[in-house]
């Protein structure tokens, strides 16, 4: 065990029109066409963004001149509830493959009714990413949850 | 807005992500002017993102060797969007589609 402070997680909530087998569907099957392209890790640009289904399929990045950049690991896959899986990018912005030192996105979905869903997503567990040990919250000026979640706020009220 | 909620600033962040650049350099990829590159990065010098310094006699810039702070706040704006894109994406897609089987690689 180590004494590292946690660092706070980033969660946010979206509340879609869509039944919960849909939901999840389109979250994990997907992931290319929701995904913003411009976010990515690797040197060339995104020809497209990749989630191997199932517990241990791979979540990279495949760049336009075919490298590919992991991102992490499946760990859980518990259709339509449920989906646990590892951002292993660490501080120095290199892929990790230690399981021991990736966080973790833990998305769940909840049926509010037959035609809408509720997904929440909390990315947890940077302080054990390596460079974690160092973090100073440094991020002034409503960075963090207040951000993220007027996002959503504004994403809903867009769609609605 | 956090320090990363600025679309500009964000690219010039991205682009430090990839390697260390002068103010000159990034200037040369970005379709602002010098002094509004010098701007932005003094704003993310100030909150803790990025740092400096001094190589001949131009300074270079590079994220905070603290790193996870910087990716933290990188994530935290790449997950606004990326589920504002969810959420479109989910409610025009179409019913019927089988859920994926385990193994199957979908993109």
């Amino acid at each position: 065990m180590t004494t590292t402070a946690p660092i706070p997680p980033i969660t946010g909530t979206v509340t879609i029109a869509v039944p919960i087998d849909q939901a999840f569907r389109v979250f994990t099957g997907s992931i290319n066409s929701w995904w913003p392209h411009e976010f990515h890790i690797g040197g060339a640009d995104v020809a497209e963004v990749v989630l191997q289904v199932g517990v241990g399929g791979r979540w990279f990045e495949r760049g336009v001149d075919g490298t590919e950049c992991d991102w992490g690991r499946i760990r859980v896959w518990e259709p339509p509830h449920r989906l646990v899986f590892t951002w292993q990018i660490n501080g120095s912005w290199q892929f990790d493959p230690d399981p021991a030192r990736a966080s973790g996105i833990d998305v769940r979905f909840t049926a509010n009714g037959s035609a809408e869903t509720t997904v929440e997503v909390e990315h947890r567990y940077f302080e054990r990413l390596e460079g974690g040990q160092a973090i100073h919250d440094t991020i002034r000026g409503g960075g963090g949850w207040s951000l993220l979640l007027d996002g959503f706020a504004k994403s809903v009220v867009d769609q609605s | 807005m956090g320090l990363l909620g600025d679309p500009t600033r964000r690219a010039i962040f991205e682009r430090l992500a990839r390697g260390p650049r002068s103010v000159q350099q990034l200037a040369d990829q970005l379709p602002i002017s010098r002094p509004a590159v010098s701007q932005h990065l003094r704003v993310l010098k100030d909150g803790g993102l990025v740092v400096s310094n001094a190589e001949g006699n131009r300074r270079i810039y590079s994220l905070n060797p603290e790193g996870v702070t910087a990716l933290r706040a990188w994530l935290n704006g790449v997950w606004s969007d990326a589920l504002a894109g969810f959420h479109k994406v989910a409610e025009a897609a179409p019913e019927t589609a089988p859920p994926p089987e385990p193994g199957q690689e979908i993109s």
